[in-house]
């Protein structure tokens, strides 16, 4: 018999503690290779859509900051449209879509500033609620963690994502809370009572 | 073009959270399980990188921290290799980046004490983009082992971290590049965290002396599999498909 796929997806290991010689090297103190880090800066004057910041603390099972995580989030721009390679056409040419950013060394706080994104569609056509992508790499974790934040200030309970979930009760892990005006906090909790609902996807 | 779906993750090739011989893992790992959920445009799209980001030596790090005229310290490399997916085609103009210790296994990095010292002229990162055939290479020095607080005695076998982004986010995977031949591979609790051995051979880079530079570099292949992607044609999906 012929065989299916030839190949099969190479092992992840973990992002280890210098991840930031690679992905922030000028965060890292490494200056003067890349002019600045990849995903540092998400908008600009021309970005269309409300400005925001999302913040939080990736936090281990013993309620200890992660002072060595590497964040990266994805998202759409402000009308629901995702960079470059989405089928639904251009979307805005001043936002990428795409932040990394890693814990501070001594509080594990990270942060972005960026833009709300707009609704996209689930395959079926239902429309998914806002949300940003999340991707959390660190020393200790073996393959990349994928979640999702949602907004406290939409209506997600007719969302396909989140319905779709069996503990209903663990929803608001996936639900930042606003703490102002466009200002966001998003924790992260890889176990306990208030684990982060992760994804395999 | 494949932009359609993704393949479901074949978990059983990849660690698992909890491995409690590499012992960060115990309070880092996810104690719930994954909740699974079919790709969507938030998963099947991702960040595109172009030519113009790069500059002429972030592919090699034997220069590109260098002071003028001088060189890192170490045994000249190439590595090269191409990125492709489960299906077998290539990944075209995907951002790779890699990272590693010096000859003498030490870090560029605040937080890293090792006694082995620095090299002035070696800073560890580089990057590059593949070509229309998923293809990349880059220069740097071998990186030496280190030794790593988890038991009394373990020591990492020599290793290039590689960061890939794919053509969606959905891709996006961190691994670790080893050297055929290095016996710390067996020995190292980081690598056992992956399940079978046909894995771990897969992160094994052999020798390559067809490719070596004689008199300059020796070569090490080094290919990166990605997630398959199904194609749209006959899926019922939103107009614009
Ligand atoms: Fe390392």
């Amino acid at each position: 018999m012929q065989r299916l796929d030839p190949l099969k997806e190479s092992p992840s290991q973990t992002a280890g503690p210098y991840v930031h010689i690679g992905c922030v090297p000028n965060f890292s103190g490494i200056t003067g290779v890349y002019p600045a880090d990849p995903g540092a800066q998400m908008v600009t004057k021309a970005t269309q859509g409300e400005r925001i910041s999302v913040e939080g603390v990736v936090f281990d099972g013993t309620g200890t900051p992660l002072k060595d995580a590497l964040i990266e989030i994805w998202q759409a721009d402000a009308a629901g449209i995702y960079a470059l390679r989405d089928p639904r056409g251009p979307g805005d040419p001043a936002f990428a879509g795409w932040g990394r950013k890693a814990a501070d060394f001594e509080t594990g706080l990270w942060r972005f500033d960026t833009i709300k994104p707009g609704a996209v569609p689930f395959p079926d056509g239902r429309m998914m609620a806002p949300h940003i992508s999340f991707w959390i790499v660190a020393r200790g974790i073996n393959i990349g963690l994928q979640t999702r934040m949602y907004f406290p200030d939409e209506d997600n309970s007719a969302d396909p994502w989140l319905t779709r979930i069996e503990h209903q009760n663990r929803v608001p892990t996936l639900i930042a809370e606003k703490t102002g005006d466009g200002a966001y906090r998003f924790d992260i909790h890889l176990q306990g009572p208030q684990e982060t609902v992760f994804f395999d996807v | 073009m494949s932009d359609g779906a993704f393949f479901p993750r074949d978990r059983s090739r990849h660690p698992p959270a909890y491995t409690p011989d590499y012992k960060t893992s115990v309070v880092r790992s996810p104690q719930k399980a994954l909740i699974s959920m079919p790709t969507t445009l938030s998963e099947e799209t991702g960040p595109v990188f172009g030519h113009d980001m790069l500059g002429p030596l972030d592919n090699d790090l034997i220069q590109n921290f260098a002071k003028p005229g001088e060189m890192a310290i170490g045994q000249r490399l190439i590595v090269h290799g191409r990125v492709l997916d489960e299906t077998g085609r290539g990944v075209p103009g995907v951002l790779l980046e890699f990272w590693q210790a010096n000859a003498g296994g030490r870090y560029r990095h605040k937080k890293e004490s090792y006694l082995a010292p620095l090299d002035d002229n070696f800073g560890g990162c580089g990057r590059t983009i593949t070509d229309d055939q998923g293809g990349y290479r880059f220069r740097t020095i071998k990186p030496g082992a280190y030794p790593w607080p988890n038991r009394v005695n373990d020591w990492r076998p020599a290793h290039i971290h590689f960061s890939i982004f794919g053509s969606g986010f959905a891709q996006r995977l961190i691994t670790q590049m080893y050297f055929e031949g290095d016996p710390l591979i067996w020995r190292c609790p980081i690598v056992g965290t992956i399940p079978d051995r046909d894995g771990i051979e897969s992160l094994i880079a052999p020798l390559d002396t067809n490719n070596t530079i004689p008199m300059d570099a020796r070569a090490y292949k080094f290919d990166i599999v990605l997630r398959g992607r199904r194609s749209t044609m006959f899926e019922n999906r939103m107009e614009g498909n």
